[in-house]
Order: C-alpha cells, then structure tokens, then sequence
C-alpha cells in the first residue's frame, strides 16, 4: 500500500506492539459495537427464523428475488447501450469545430449532468404522459433518465478520452487522406474507448444502483420485488432489505473488480498520452457519485 | 404562466429548495468528519482500523443510496424505534442526513485516501531525511499536498451530494423533486415549464459550483 509508505515507516518493535495493543482496543470496542447493533435488533426480534425462513424456500427467489433482479439487470443494460450511444454522439457533437453543433451538445452535457436524476425520473414518468396523451411505462422513465444523466457523464469521458489521444495519431490520419468522419470512427475513438473502458465499467456501477431509484416509481426492480412485495408477504422487511443489499454488493463488487482488472490490463499498454491543455484533475472527478 | 405566481406553489417551492439545502449542508458536515475519520482508519497501521474502513466502503459505495435511506427509515425508526425529532418533517429530514452522509462518507473517504496517494513517497523520505519528525511530515510536508489534490473530488462529491438530497423524498420529506411531481400532477398543461423551472434550479446552482470547484482545483493543483 503506496499510501502507508508516505505516512509512516515500517514498524519498529515498538510500534509493533503499539500497533498489536490499538488493534486489541478498536477490535474490542468493533465487537461491542456489533453486538450492541446486533441486541438492538434482537430486542426488536429481527433475527427471529419465521423472517429469515423465506430465503430458504425456492419460491422466493423465483418469484420476488430473480424477477427483481432481472428487471434491474435489464434496465442498467438497456441503460448501459443507450448512454454509450448518447455518450459518443455528444462527446463528437461537442468536439466539433462547428459552433452550432459544438455549443448546443455541450449545453445539454452541462445540464443533465446538474439535474438530479429522480427530476429526470419524475418528468419522465408523471410529466411526459401529459405531453404525448398516453402512459409512460416505469421501465422507460427509469432508462430515459439513467440514459440522459449516465449518458451525459460517459460523454464528458469520451471527450477527455478522444483528447487523449496523441495529435500526432489524427495528423497521421489526415496525411494519408482520410476525412474527418474517418479519422474520428477509425483512429479517435477506437483509442479512446480502450482508454475510457475502466471508466465506462465504474460507471455502469452508478448505473446499475441509480436503478434502484425505479422503486420510486414502482417499477418492479430488486429494491421493489424483493423488499417491498417479499415483506408485504412475509412481514420481513429488514431482513428482506439486508439480503437484497448483499446482492446489490456482490455484483458491484464484482463490476468493480472487474474495472481494476481492465484498468490493469489497458494499463500496460496505453497509448502515451501527450501533455493536456486542461489539467488532469479536472477530468478526472468526471464519475460520480449517484444514489 | 400562473404556476409560479401562485403563493402556495411559490412556498412549495421554496421550501422544497430550503429541504434540499438544509440536507445537502448538514450531511456535507457529517459526511466530512465521517470521512475524514473512516480515511484515517484507511491508511493508519492498525489492521482492524484499516479493515473497519475497508468494509465501510465496499458496504456503503456499493449499496444503492435509495436502499440506505430506505433502511434509514424502515430499519432504524419503524423496527428500532430511533427517533431524532418529535416533529414528523424534523425526524424524516435527520434520518435522511444519517443515510446522507454514511453514504457520502465512503465516497470522501476514497476521495481523501486518493489524494494521500498523489503525494509521492519522495516527499516523505526528504521530510524525515532533513530531521522532520512524523507530527512535521505529516503536517507539513504531507497533508498540505493532499489536501490541494482533494479539492476537485470534493467538488463532485458535493455536487453529487446536493443530487442524491432529492432522494430523501422517498421517506415523505416533501423536498424539491416530491414538490414537482406534485405540481407535474396538478398543472398537467405545463409540464415542461415546471420540469425546466426545478430542473434549471439545480443547474443554475450546481454548474457554477462545479466550474468554481474545478477553477480552485487548477489554481490549488501542485505543480509537479
């Protein structure tokens, strides 16, 4: 860990015992604190079996926690392919040297990038239907808004990543006769998204947990079948909601290990990347944190 | 338009905006010290703090927000009975800052742990080679360039903070977002001027906040 050889040494004898006595004295107080939570929710009788019960019947999972599941993992991927697309198209709208193409693709990244995600949601959902004179399904609100937030974050990504690329590569291009469209389809972007891939995975983890925000609108993802639907039956709400909570961290852990493992792997053979006019710090807090 | 010449829907509105305000600077607040505490615990020698930090993190950076603050609530004031306010709209807002700010405390921690690791090793090893203590490194060498290399993060954690804040509707605070489909539902033939009223509100606060968090990160940033 690069962190700990900044901050301190390797510890002599005496800091070793140091070290072995602080971690006696936090890994006491840790368990009491455990414990504590754990007799708060003893005394409430959340740990008693007729709760926990139901995760041992098959037909839990088949009809509250895998069809839950299933429309979460649908909507992140339909969300996923759509954002790419928006991401792409805007990141090359904003690129371009035409003003008029250029200002407004940069105007609509800048917007749904400050808007909550529930507002998009909730316009998607309650105020659209006004507009076209029919219902919106819960599943379209939830991936129209995860497509203009997402795809709007993954466009300011492409363009860091398409600027990325060495001056050198599109210059080469232009020489040997290539048009604009070509050097950007053929040379621009294949670099870029190689680039951009470790960040496009971390990203589709904001992606899959903003899905939970389709609870609100009750479209039945994993938080609405598997918490909400599995304890009006069974009265088991904590229990419900501890379970669904592990499943949502394993398979983000997962996207996360699998962004590490992808970061790694492009790592070692990177194009070199040329100095940037902005500095990278600007770019690279382009990922974040969504509910 | 008469929307927004209403008094009610004016109040409404204000008061949605005052919730989302409130949220966004009490939990900036807890979620700060928490994530300064949980970095600390990251990087310090002492396993069992290092592993409590850890798993702090993986817990709540992979947890939908919605599912915190929906435990907020359910778990910890319908089963628990932990209540933090006799007021309904008090109690809702508190516990809305509690799942607020675990959540957000993971993602400070990683910003602030990040920009520890910016400082190269280098800088240490001059410190302590020209005598300086480790209270010295730490304070003087150290933290300093960690702390210039954080403001960027910091930025789109509190810009991402003031977002999740509509959230905390889902437990009845009536906040920003709840007030617009409110309004969404009562004026269906405007729709698209209510979306772009609250819409343009968040972005007319939070565009600027960003540009000025990147403005401050350039003229902090370390010249290495």
């Amino acid at each position: 860990m690069s962190s700990s050889s900044v901050l301190y040494d390797h510890p002599g004898p005496r800091a070793k015992i140091r070290n072995a006595v602080l971690s006696v004295v936090f890994g006491v107080g840790l368990i009491a604190l455990l414990w504590w939570i754990y007799t708060k929710f003893d005394q409430a009788g959340q740990w008693e079996a007729r709760l926990w019960e139901p995760f041992t019947e098959s037909t839990t999972w088949t009809q509250f926690i895998l069809p839950g599941l299933w429309a979460t993992l649908k909507a992140a991927a339909v969300g996923m392919v759509l954002s790419l697309a928006f991401g792409l198209i805007f990141a090359v709208g904003r690129l371009s040297e035409r003003w008029w193409i250029s200002v407004p693709a940069g105007a609509v990244v800048e917007f749904f990038r400050a808007v909550p995600l529930l507002l998009m949601i909730f316009f998607v959902f309650y105020g659209v239907p006004f507009l076209i004179k029919g219902p919106v399904s819960a599943f379209w609100a939830v991936v129209i808004g995860l497509t203009l937030y997402n795809g709007s974050v993954l466009a300011e990504a492409f363009r860091a990543g398409i600027r990325s690329v060495p001056g050198g590569q599109s210059e080469a291009a232009y020489a040997v006769g290539m048009r604009k469209s070509q050097v950007m389809r053929l040379i621009l972007i294949p670099q870029a998204a190689r680039a951009m891939l470790p960040i496009i995975v971390s990203q589709l983890v904001v992606l899959l947990k903003d899905t939970a925000l389709g609870y609100i609108v009750a479209y039945p993802e994993l938080m609405q079948r598997g918490i909400n639907d599995l304890s009006a039956n069974y009265g088991n709400i904590i229990a419900a909601a501890m379970v669904v909570a592990v499943i949502y961290i394993i398979i983000n852990s997962l996207l996360t290990a699998l962004a590490g493992w992808l970061e790694r792997r492009t790592g070692t053979r990177r194009v070199r990347v040329p100095r940037q006019k902005r500095p990278v710090a600007a770019d690279s807090t382009i990922v974040e944190p969504q509910g | 338009m008469d929307i927004f010449t209403d008094p009610t829907n004016i109040d409404a509105y204000v008061s949605g905006f005052l919730w989302i305000l409130k949220l966004t600077g009490a939990s900036a607040v807890c979620a700060l010290v928490l994530g300064v505490l949980l970095a600390a615990m990251r990087v310090s020698p002492v396993p069992v703090l290092r592993g409590f930090g850890t798993a702090w993190v993986n817990i709540f950076r992979n947890t939908p927000l919605t599912l915190v603050i929906f435990f907020c609530y359910f778990g910890l004031y319908s089963t628990l009975g932990l209540s933090l306010a006799d007021d309904l709209n008090l109690n809702n807002f508190w516990l809305g800052v509690v799942g607020l700010s675990v959540y957000t405390a993971a993602f400070v921690c990683e910003a602030i742990r990040s920009g520890i690791n910016t400082v190269p090793t280098g800088q240490a090893e001059a410190a302590r080679a020209i005598g300086l203590s480790f209270a010295q490194t730490l304070r003087i060498v150290v933290l300093p360039q960690a702390a210039r290399s954080v403001v960027a993060p910091f930025g789109s954690v509190l810009i991402a903070l003031c977002k999740n804040a509509t959230i905390v509707g889902t437990i009845g605070l009536v906040e920003a977002s709840t007030v617009m489909k409110d309004l969404i539902n009562s004026y269906g033939n405007a729709v698209i001027l209510i979306f772009l009223v609250f819409a343009g509100t968040f972005a007319a606060f939070l565009i600027p906040t960003g540009y000025f968090f990147g403005w401050l990160a350039n003229r902090l940033a370390v010249k290495r």
